[in-house]
């Protein structure tokens, strides 16, 4: 009624940064109901991978072998016979593509109430839990009482410190067994995205580009700032989505991890699927009219203002 | 065929704006179509040109104000529509994603869809969540972050990508029924026509309560108890002035970081 069980992510065998956020998430959490820490792995490799969980504070790994590289069925049928074991008063689930794909079915399933990106852990108690989430593209925070047991809560990736260290838990197989027959998702194949005529995770410089451009025949004034730094040009979802740019352009969550020197972000919000993908650059710009977009949090240098009068400017002082 | 699509009106706030105990009022609000959602019901209205016999129906959860969302909907080919509101549901700030998925359970009794379409997110609340509660609600299968759907001759399943994180997509055989949550990208969403505009005003909009759903009473289990700005830890240097002020400085930038020569 105490206990936390939360459910790590594996991809190709190896397990995702995510799992050992969610472990600390969990110990945490298991610290303030005063109850035991749980984690789950599912799928091909869990046996091994639950033992590199292993962390200060972890009571019990449920390690859970199945043959499919993902199956929201197998997760479903495993973490619902786990929640009739254990009791748990609360289930953690991270909010990824494949989270997203299971978490809400297993609140149904257990009829939990169920709070999804969360990016902060409040007060909790055995017929409740607060959290904290974001609402209307990160403007704003919000603080989120969930009363009942048991809770389903997602947490977003990035905002718990990766479990460390060794700890001394429980390795165990877990005592679950599947019923196929229900099962109607089938993974069938993987396509990779290619990087193309460039690689922008490559780039030392790159000036990206977001929906605040309005329109495909204004990118010209980006392509000309870009050229004008010899930098590569890039840009957020919409443009993509828009086929304004190739896919292999899209830094973020779905697009491309990027790292360089400097980015500089034009009419970019900073969503947090964007962020993921451009947090680790060494310099941010942010050229942005509104003064409120989460961008310029991360930004270490920025400008509030049309982005149709500042990149003209920026590319003409510098020829 | 019938073809269910979930639609929503969400609110964006505009760039200043003010929170109120613990909330934004309407003033500094703008209420459009959900993104995600207009590449949901472009999907179906595809399906429904490709296909004879496919019926689109629109189903909304939201005040009389989220009509005006619904029919653009409409205007761009869906065929009917249904909107569930309450005064019940008038009372609550967050509607919480299991009362959704049961009100949409609901629907797809009555109406007995094949596939539904839902967004993958609502971009004001963002749970991305209610597509896949509402499959396991009604026991149909689903796949979430849909960003390619192909569907077999005899409908009896679809081929679907699902976009993972990093570029990598999986492809997965879904068997149908089934509620795909449908990703930015995955079509090009068309504009309304004058005349879809026009048809748009004579197609039906069903307004139902739940009791009208066979709905006694929910179950509210999350409170929204309050809302601030976040609390930036940020350090940005911000220019000032006219741009040609702003972009000497950011020259400046460029020069201190080496990126071009002094
Ligand atoms: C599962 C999932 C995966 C996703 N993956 C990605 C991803 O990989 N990459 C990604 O980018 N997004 C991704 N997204 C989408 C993400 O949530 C946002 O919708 C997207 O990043 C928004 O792009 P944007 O900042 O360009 O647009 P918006 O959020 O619309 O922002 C446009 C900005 O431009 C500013 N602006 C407008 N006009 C001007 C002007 N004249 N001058 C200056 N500024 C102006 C506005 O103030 C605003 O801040 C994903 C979403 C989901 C659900
Ligand atoms: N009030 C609503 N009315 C209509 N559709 C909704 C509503 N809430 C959620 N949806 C649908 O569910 C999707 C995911 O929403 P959410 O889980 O709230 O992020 C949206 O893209 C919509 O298609």
């Amino acid at each position: 009624m105490s206990d936390v069980l939360a459910v790590a992510e594996a991809r190709d065998g190896e397990l995702r940064p995510v799992s050992h956020e969610i472990a600390s998430a969990t110990v945490e959490l298991a610290d303030t109901l005063g109850g035991a820490a749980h984690l789950a792995v599912i799928g091909p490799d869990a046996t091994d991978l639950g033992g590199e969980l292993n962390g200060p504070g972890v009571d019990t790994i449920h390690t859970v072998e199945h043959e499919a590289p993902f199956s929201h069925d197998a997760h479903r049928q495993a973490v619902v016979q786990l929640a009739e074991q254990l009791d748990p008063h609360v289930i953690l689930a991270p909010q990824s593509v494949n989270g997203m794909d299971y978490a809400p079915a297993i609140a149904t399933d257990i009829d939990a109430a169920l709070v999804t990106d969360v990016i902060d852990l409040g007060d909790a108690d055995a017929n409740g839990l607060t959290v904290t989430r974001e609402m209307y593209g990160s403007k704003v925070e919000t603080t989120v009482a969930i009363t009942g047991s048991p809770i389903v809560v997602t947490i977003r990736g990035g905002e718990w410190p990766p479990l460390e260290g060794t700890g001394e838990a429980n390795v165990n197989s877990a005592n679950v067994s599947f019923d196929s027959s229900t099962f109607g998702a089938r993974v069938i194949g993987f396509e990779e995205l290619t990087a193309g005529d460039v690689d922008i995770a490559e780039a030392d410089v790159l000036v990206s580009v977001g929906r605040g451009i309005e329109d495909e025949d204004n990118l010209e004034i980006i392509h000309e700032l870009a050229d004008a730094l010899g930098a590569t040009v890039s840009a957020s979802r919409p443009i993509v989505d828009s086929g304004w740019l190739p896919k292999n352009r899209q830094v973020g969550q779905s697009g491309k991890t990027v790292t360089p020197d400097l980015y500089i972000a034009i009419g970019i919000s900073g969503a947090v699927q964007h962020v993921a993908g451009m947090k680790g650059a060494k310099t941010i710009i942010a050229i942005n009219n509104d003064p409120n977009a989460p961008i310029f949090d991360l930004a270490d240098y920025g400008v509030v203002d049309d982005l149709f009068d500042v990149v003209p400017a920026l590319t003409e002082a510098l020829s | 065929m019938k073809v269910l699509v979930t639609v929503k009106e969400i609110a964006t706030v505009e760039d200043t704006f003010e929170i109120e105990g613990d909330r934004i009022p309407d003033r500094y609000l703008e209420f459009d179509l959900n993104e995600w959602d207009n590449y949901a019901v472009e999907e179906a209205v595809q399906l429904a040109e490709e296909r004879d016999d496919v019926e689109v129906i629109a189903a909304t959860i939201g005040p009389q104000r989220a009509e005006e969302t619904i029919r653009i909907a409409l205007a761009k080919g869906v065929d009917r529509a249904i909107r569930v509101w309450d005064d019940s549901l008038e009372e609550i700030e967050l509607l919480d994603v299991s009362t959704k998925a049961s009100i949409f359970a609901a629907i797809v009794e009555e109406e007995e869809p094949d596939i539904v379409f839902t967004g993958v997110q609502a971009d004001d609340d963002a749970f991305g969540a209610t597509g896949v509660a509402l499959a396991a609600s009604v026991g149909f299968q689903w796949a979430a972050i849909v960003n390619g759907f192909e569907l077999e001759e005899d409908a009896s399943m679809a081929t679907v990508h699902r976009e993972l994180e990093g570029g990598l997509e999986e492809i997965t055989e879904v068997d149908i029924p089934a509620v795909f949550t449908i990703q930015t990208g995955i079509n090009e969403p068309r504009y309304a026509s004058l005349r879809g505009i026009r048809q748009a005003q004579q197609k039906e909009i069903d307004s139902k309560t739940l009791s009208d759903l066979g709905i006694e009473g929910i179950e509210h289990r999350l409170e929204l108890t309050a809302m601030a700005e976040p609390e930036t830890e940020s350090d940005v240097t911000l220019f000032e002035g006219d741009a040609t002020e702003t972009a000497a400085s950011l020259v400046d930038v460029f020069e201190d970081l080496g990126v071009i020569e002094g």
